[in-house]
C-alpha cells in the first residue's frame, strides 16, 4: 500500500464521518444559519478548533448565504479553503550543506514520536546520500537510548550515546564536536520528551540549544517540534511555549496513520507560520513523507 | 477574579447585564449554553459528547434556582461544574469502596484466584510502559503484592528494555525477554510463570496501536483470552483531542475495557478527552498520571479534572495541598511580620524552605487558574524545584547580619555569596532584587489585607498575580 494510500484509507475514516455529515446537511438546501452551526461542528470534529472551524465556515456564508449549494459543492469549496491556508506550510526540511554538520534539534512532548521521526529521517537523508550522525540525547526515558540505537542501525548511521541519566547538554556538544571531526553533512539531536509548561525541563532544552551555538553560533540549523496527531487543541500551547523557548523552525505530524486528522494544523499554520516537514503515518522507516497542502485538505473533506 | 478565567469569565460577561433586571430569560440560557459549549470544545471534548452534557445542564439551569439566584452566572457554573464532576465520576466512587481491596484506594479489581493479570492497552506514544511501572510499584509498594511485569511489545525498538530497566528502578521482577517470542507466547509465560512463583498480580505492558487495526487489535485479544485479565486498562494521554471517542470506543467494542487511565495530568491540556472517553465507555477513570516520577501516580481526581476542563483550575485542590505542607502557624507568623514591613531576607528563606516541602511546584502552579498567563514571570522568578533549591542555598550563603541588613552586600559580599551558594553573582542580584520587590509587595499587602487568605499567608507574594 503507498502511503497515500494509507493515508487516506487512514483520513477516510474521519472523513467518512465528516463528509457524511456535510451530505446530510446539504441536500441542496439554502445555506442557513442552521446549516452554518452544524457544518462549524463537522470541522471542530476535525479537530480544527472552534475559532478556525468559524473562521472557515464564516467565509462560506459570506460566499453562499441563502443560495442554493450541494454538497460537492460545500466540501470543495472548504477543501479549497483550507488548502490556501495549509499551503505555505507545505515545506520538507532542506538541508543547507553550507552548515556542516546541518544540525537538527528534535524536541517535543512525551511519547510524540521523536525517536521513530528522526529514525525515519536520517532513513531519508542516507538516501540522499549524506552522511548522518544521531545524538541520544534523551538520557532521562528507560532505554530511550538503545531505541535510537536500533534506528541508527536500520538507517545506516552513527549514535553518539552515553549511559542513561547523563547530561544532554554535554551529550550534545560531544555529537557536535564528534560530527565536525567526522566531517558528517547532518545531525540530529534527539532530546527527552517534555511537557511544555514544566520550566525546568525546558530550561534544560534551552541549555542545550546554548551548548550547540557555542560551537556553531549558526546552529542549531533547524528545530524540530514533533505533534501527535491525536493530540487536540493543546498543540496550539506545545507550539507556543516550544517556538518562544527553542526557536522552533518547523513541525512534524505524526500518527496520521490512524482516525485522528490532525485538523488542528490548520490552526497552527494559521497562527504560526510555521512549515510541515513532514508527516509519519506509520512505524516502519519508510512511513515518513512530505507534506502536501492539497491531498491533506482533499483527504480531510473526502474529495479524491 | 483572576481565579476563574475560564468559564465564569465566559459567562460573567452574560449575566452581569441581568443584575439590574434580576430574572434570567431563556434568550440568556441559550447563550450561556454556547458559552460553555465552546469553553467544553476548546477543552477538547467529543462533540458528541458536548451535546450531550448541554442537555443535561440546560434542564437543570432552567431550574428555578438559577432565576432566583443573585448571582446566576456563578450559579450556572456551579450546575455545570457539578454535572461535570457527575459524568466524570459515575461508578468510580462506587468501585472505590469495593470489598475486595480495603487497603487500596485505585479502585483496581485483583479478586480472582492468583496471580490475577493487569492487561495495559492504548495509542503509540500514550504512556503504557511508564503507567505499568507505576501501577506496579503502587500495588508492590503500597499494597504490598509480589507483582511481575512482562512487556508483550515486540515492535517498538528497546521497548522490551524500557520494561527491564523500569523493572529495576521499581524493584518490581520483570520477565526476562526472549528473542523472538510472540506477545502471545509472551503472555502465557507470564501467567505460567506468576502461578509457579506465586505472584499476586502480572502486568502485561502490550504495544502500542491503532484501534483501526484489525491485526493488531485481533492479537490484543489474543492476549486477553489467554490472559483473562481482572483488568483490562486503556491508558490515554489527557492532550488526546476529538478522536478519544473513536478510540474509546473500538477498544471497548473489540477488547472490553474496565478502566481508564489518563496520563499527562500534569500538563497544560484541559483533558476534555477524559469526559469524551467516561462517557462513550461507561468505564470508570481509575487512576492518572502526574509527573514523571514513577511514584506520580494517582487515584483520578474528578474534581481536579473538572476544573481544568472548565479553565478554572482545582482551587480547592491547591489549599488542600497547600495546607498538608505548610506550616499554618508558621505561615502565620510570617504574614505577620511581613505586614508590619518586618520582612527580612530570613523570612524569605523561611517561606523558601516551605514552598519546598511541596514535592513539585510544577505540579502546584499547574492548579493555579490564570497561571497559564504568568508563563513568563514564572520562569523570571524561577519557581520551580531547582531554582527555589538555588534561592535557598544564596540566602544561606549570606551572614546573620547580611541577611537582616541586605544593604550591607556589596559587590565584594555578593561575589562571596556566590561562590559559597554555587550559583553566580547574576543569580545573588535577581533574589536581592526579588526580594526587595516582595518587600515592597508585602508592605501594599499589609495596608490592602488583599491576598493573604488564600494560604494563610504562606505564599510568598512573588508567586501572586497581579505583580
Amino acid at each position: 500500500m503507498s502511503w497515500f494510500d494509507r493515508l487516506k484509507a487512514g483520513l477516510g475514516r474521519s472523513t467518512e464521518r465528516l463528509s457524511n455529515g456535510i451530505t446530510d446537511l446539504f441536500h441542496n438546501r439554502k445555506l442557513d444559519q442552521d446549516t452554518l452551526d452544524e457544518l462549524e461542528e463537522l470541522l471542530i470534529m476535525a479537530d480544527m478548533g472552534v475559532a478556525t472551524a468559524s473562521r472557515l465556515s464564516k467565509a462560506l456564508a459570506k460566499n453562499r448565504f441563502d443560495q442554493d449549494i450541494t454538497p460537492q459543492e460545500v466540501r470543495a469549496a472548504l477543501a479549497g479553503e483550507i488548502a490556501t491556508i495549509l499551503e505555505p506550510a507545505a515545506k520538507s526540511l532542506e538541508i543547507n550543506p553550507a552548515h556542516k554538520p546541518y544540525i537538527v534539534l528534535v524536541c517535543g512532548v512525551n511519547g510524540s514520536g521523536k525517536t521513530t521521526t528522526i529514525g525515519k529521517m536520517a532513513k531519508q537523508f542516507r538516501d540522499q546520500g549524506r552522511s548522518v550522525m544521531l545524538a541520544a540525547g534523551d538520557t532521562f526515558r528507560a532505554a530511550a537510548i538503545e531505541q535510537l540505537q536500533v534506528w541508527g542501525e536500520r538507517a545506516g548511521c552513527t549514535v553518539v550515546a552515553r549511559e542513561q541519566g547523563g547530561d544532554a547538554a554535554s551529550l550534545s556538544f560531544e555529537a557536535v564536536q564528534r560530527a565536525k571531526a567526522e566531517n558528517i553533512d547532518v545531525l540530529m539531536i534527539d532530546t527527552a520528551g517534555r511537557l511544555q509548561n514544566k520550566a525546568n525541563l525546558m530550561e534544560e532544552l534551552m541549555k542545550v540549544v546554548r551548548v550547540i551555538a557555542k560551537q556553531d553560533d549558526t546552529a542549531p540549523h533547524a528545530v524540530m517540534l514533533v505533534i501527535d496527531a491525536t493530540v487536540g487543541q493543546n498543540a496550539h500551547n506545545q507550539v507556543e511555549v516550544f517556538k518562544r523557548m527553542v526557536s522552533v523552525t518547523g513541525l512534524v505530524l505524526t500518527k496520521l496513520d490512524g482516525t485522528a486528522k490532525g485538523g488542528v494544523v490548520v490552526g497552527l499554520a494559521e497562527k504560526f507560520q510555521l512549515p510541515v516537514y513532514a508527516v509519519g503515518v506509520g512505524e516502519t522507516i519508510d512511513d515518513l513523507h512530505p507534506f502536501d497542502a492539497k491531498t491533506f485538505a482533499n483527504n480531510l473533506m473526502g474529495i479524491d | 477574579m483572576w481565579m476563574f478565567d475560564g468559564l465564569s469569565d465566559r459567562l460573567s460577561g452574560i449575566f452581569d447585564g441581568l443584575k439590574k433586571r434580576g430574572a434570567l430569560k431563556e434568550a440568556d440560557v441559550v447563550s450561556a449554553l454556547r458559552e460553555i459549549r465552546v469553553a467544553l470544545l476548546e477543552a477538547d471534548v467529543a462533540l458528541p459528547v458536548v451535546k450531550e452534557f448541554i442537555d443535561g445542564v440546560r434542564e437543570r439551569a432552567v431550574g428555578e434556582e438559577v432565576i432566583r439566584s443573585v448571582t446566576p452566572g456563578q450559579m450556572v457554573v456551579k450546575i455545570v461544574h457539578d454535572h461535570l464532576i457527575g459524568m466524570l465520576g459515575g461508578d468510580a466512587s462506587k468501585d472505590q469502596s469495593a470489598p475486595q481491596l480495603p487497603m487500596d484506594d485505585s479502585g483496581l479489581n485483583l479478586a480472582g484466584v492468583s496471580p490475577v493479570s493487569i492487561l495495559m492497552v492504548g495509542l503509540q506514544g500514550s504512556g503504557k510502559t511508564t503507567t505499568t511501572a507505576k501501577i506496579a510499584k503502587r500495588l508492590s509498594g503500597r499494597d504490598k503484592k509480589k507483582v511481575l511485569m512482562a512487556s508483550l511489545d515486540v515492535y517498538r525498538p528497546a521497548a522490551q528494555q524500557q520494561l527491564v530497566v523500569l523493572g529495576q528502578q521499581t524493584g518490581v521482577t520483570v520477565l526476562s525477554p526472549i528473542m523472538g517470542e510472540k506477545p502471545v507466547g509472551i503472555a502465557k509465560r507470564a501467567m505460567q510463570t506468576g502461578r509457579q512463583e506465586g505472584y499476586d498480580v502480572v502486568l502485561l505492558d502490550t504495544a502500542g496501536r491503532l484501534h483501526i487495526d484489525f491485526e493488531l487489535m485481533s492479537e490484543v485479544a489474543a492476549i486477553r483470552d489467554v490472559a483473562k485479565p481482572t483488568e483490562t486498562l486503556l491508558v490515554t494521554d489527557a492532550m488526546t483531542g476529538q478522536d478519544s471517542v473513536n478510540i474509546a470506543r473500538e477498544f471497548n467494542e473489540k477488547i472490553g475495557i474496565t478502566g481508564i487511565v489518563l496520563t499527562r495530568v500534569d500538563g497544560d491540556a484541559r483533558g476534555g478527552a477524559a469526559l469524551s472517553m467516561r462517557s462513550v465507555t461507561g468505564c470508570p477513570i481509575k487512576l492518572m498520571g502526574t509527573g514523571e516520577n514513577l511514584d506520580a501516580l494517582d487515584v483520578f481526581d474528578a474534581a481536579r479534572v473538572a476544573g481544568s476542563i472548565l479553565g478554572m483550575g482545582d482551587v480547592v485542590g491547591l489549599v488542600e495541598k497547600a495546607r498538608d505542607v505548610i506550616d499554618e502557624q508558621e505561615a502565620e507568623k510570617l504574614a505577620k511580620r511581613a505586614m508590619k514591613g518586618l520582612f527580612t531576607l530570613e523570612d524569605m528563606a523561611a517561606q523558601l524552605k516551605q514552598l519546598r516541602k511541596i514535592d513539585d511546584i510544577g505540579g502546584l502552579m499547574g492548579m493555579i487558574p490564570g497561571m497559564s498567563k504568568m508563563k513568563k514571570q514564572m520562569s523570571q522568578v524561577n519557581v520551580d524545584d531547582k531554582g527555589i533549591a538555588h534561592q535557598e542555598a544564596i540566602i544561606l550563603s549570606m551572614t546573620q547580619k547580611e541577611r537582616r541588613l541586605p544593604k550591607l552586600i556589596n559587590g565584594s559580599r555578593r561575589k562571596r555569596i556566590a561562590a559559597g551558594s554555587g550559583t553566580s553573582v547574576q543569580e545573588v542580584n535577581r533574589l536581592l532584587k526579588q526580594f526587595k520587590q516582595m518587600s515592597v509587595m508585602m508592605k501594599k499587602m499589609g495596608k490592602g489585607g488583599g491576598l493573604k487568605g488564600l494560604m494563610g499567608g504562606g505564599m510568598p507574594p512573588g508567586m501572586m498575580p497581579g505583580r
